[in-house]
């Protein structure tokens, strides 16, 4: 399956890590590291495989979390005396995540000054945001958890099975936008329950990222880590051929 | 000039301005009152307007005055005009603001250190709808392009001037008392509740 989804919007290594901490229920200045990194290069494989654009950056952190792990599991040094004036290797990490944190609350602020500046209504209209804006209700890495949760629940044997690759990210788009029409509100997971195998199921996902980038449908979650719904955008006419 | 043509003298005009208004424009046009009495005349007009049951408000955004519509009103006025305020910013656009609101005059790579991912895209959008601007170049090697915001992003979010943004340092994850705008409580709350630890019902 030759089909990038190009988001020229993304979140970044940072978010991801962000997220991870959150989902855990991590104290952020202590991190399991290796815990952590095992599950961030779990979320990068899963891009991967999804074919997803995968920015070097996310490499980066990667090689970071790798480093910092190795350097944790080096017993102290012995020529160290006072080995709790040690640093600890996740100093520098931990640093650039509470720094981007902060101004991840200060774009929550915004966000919040946004809505309150926009029920204010002057002479002027205020300008529109062009399309091209991709705004994300729920977060990439919480339509990627949404996405293992169903791939973990195919039976093994179907995985197997050697199938023809009938299933196209175009066809899911098309199927899906007619779904729409009929149910404008529809959980995320439910889009799988009838899928055949995990190349139905990578489809149907890579459809429901394009119809993220086409503003068609907006992805709703009500509570963090709650289940997605999918919302069909009535802002935007639906234009199905 | 009496008090009373004053004030709706700059009432006539905050109504038709459709950008905020500055005190030193106001004193061109009344050529005479000095600023404290403007600001006093303005204060007055302020509260008139939100004593007696109108519709509108004056703001001070931007660093001048303009008449708004009250909040209350903004279902009906969305249906008057269908799109407006329809569309949000997406997060990396708002990061990568509020990134430049405090760091500014920022170079590319500084904002990228923070993010931690390319932000060549976002910026140019944020240059397009005039939210951010070139200030010029830091003479420095290579002389990078540094960044600022523009008047228009405390228009658009409706500051008066970049002061109202909340102290960097008043972001202190480990203590919990800190005084977030109401919208942000909600969230925190809901994350504390997740991060809470168990022992802490475990102390009887």
């Amino acid at each position: 399956m030759s089909y990038k989804v190009k988001l020229e919007v993304f979140e970044g290594p940072l978010d991801l890590l962000l997220y991870l901490i959150k989902k855990n229920e991590i104290d952020i200045y202590d991190i399991p590291i290796a815990d952590i990194t095992e599950q961030y290069l779990e979320y990068i494989e899963l891009m991967r495989m999804l074919d997803l654009n995968i920015a070097g950056e996310f490499l980066v952190i990667a090689a970071t979390l790798i480093h910092i792990k190795s350097k944790m599991l080096l017993p102290p040094d012995e020529k160290d005396l006072l080995p709790e004036e040690e640093e600890d290797p996740r100093e520098e990490l931990v640093r650039r995540l509470v720094e981007y944190k902060k101004f991840k609350e200060v774009a929550g602020i915004l966000q919040g000054l946004e809505g309150q500046r926009k029920k204010m209504f002057t002479r002027d209209i205020p300008f529109e945001v062009e399309p091209g804006e991709v705004f994300f209700e729920a977060s990439l890495f919480d339509l990627i958890t949404a996405f293992t949760r169903v791939l973990k629940d195919v039976p093994k044997e179907i995985f197997q099975e050697i199938i023809k690759d009938e299933f196209t990210v175009e066809q899911k788009v098309h199927d899906l936008l007619h779904m729409l029409v009929k149910t404008p509100v529809m959980s995320l997971l439910d889009l799988f329950k009838n899928s055949k195998n995990k190349l139905e199921i990578i489809a149907t996902f890579l459809a429901v990222l394009e119809l993220i980038r086409l503003k068609e449908i907006l992805v709703v979650q009500n509570q963090n880590f709650s289940d997605i719904e999918i919302v069909r955008n009535e802002k935007h006419r639906l234009n199905i051929e | 000039m009496e008090r009373t043509q004053i004030k709706n003298i700059i009432e006539a005009m905050l109504f038709v301005s459709d950008k905020p208004l500055f005190l030193s424009e106001i004193r061109i046009v009344l050529e005479g009152p000095d600023a404290n009495e403007i600001k006093d005349v303005i204060a007055e007009l302020t509260s008139e307007f939100e004593t007696h049951g109108r519709a509108l408000r004056i703001k001070e955004i931007a660093g001048g005055y303009q008449i708004v519509t009250d909040t209350v009103f903004a279902p009906w006025l969305k249906k008057l005009y269908k799109t407006a305020g329809a569309d949000r910013l997406s997060g990396p656009s708002l990061e990568t603001l509020a990134i430049i609101a405090y760091k500014q005059p920022a170079t590319k790579p500084e904002i990228e250190a923070i993010r931690g991912v390319n932000v060549d895209g976002v910026l140019k959008t944020l240059i397009e709808k005039n939210l951010v601007k070139i200030m010029g170049r830091r003479e420095t090697v290579g002389r990078p392009i540094i960044y600022g915001t523009t008047q228009e992003f405390l228009q658009y979010f409706g500051l008066n001037s970049l002061d109202e943004l909340p102290k960097l340092e008043e972001f202190n994850f480990t203590e919990k008392d800190i005084e977030l705008p109401e919208h942000l409580q909600k969230k925190e709350e809901a994350q504390n509740e997740l991060s809470k630890p168990p022992q802490e019902n475990r102390q009887l």
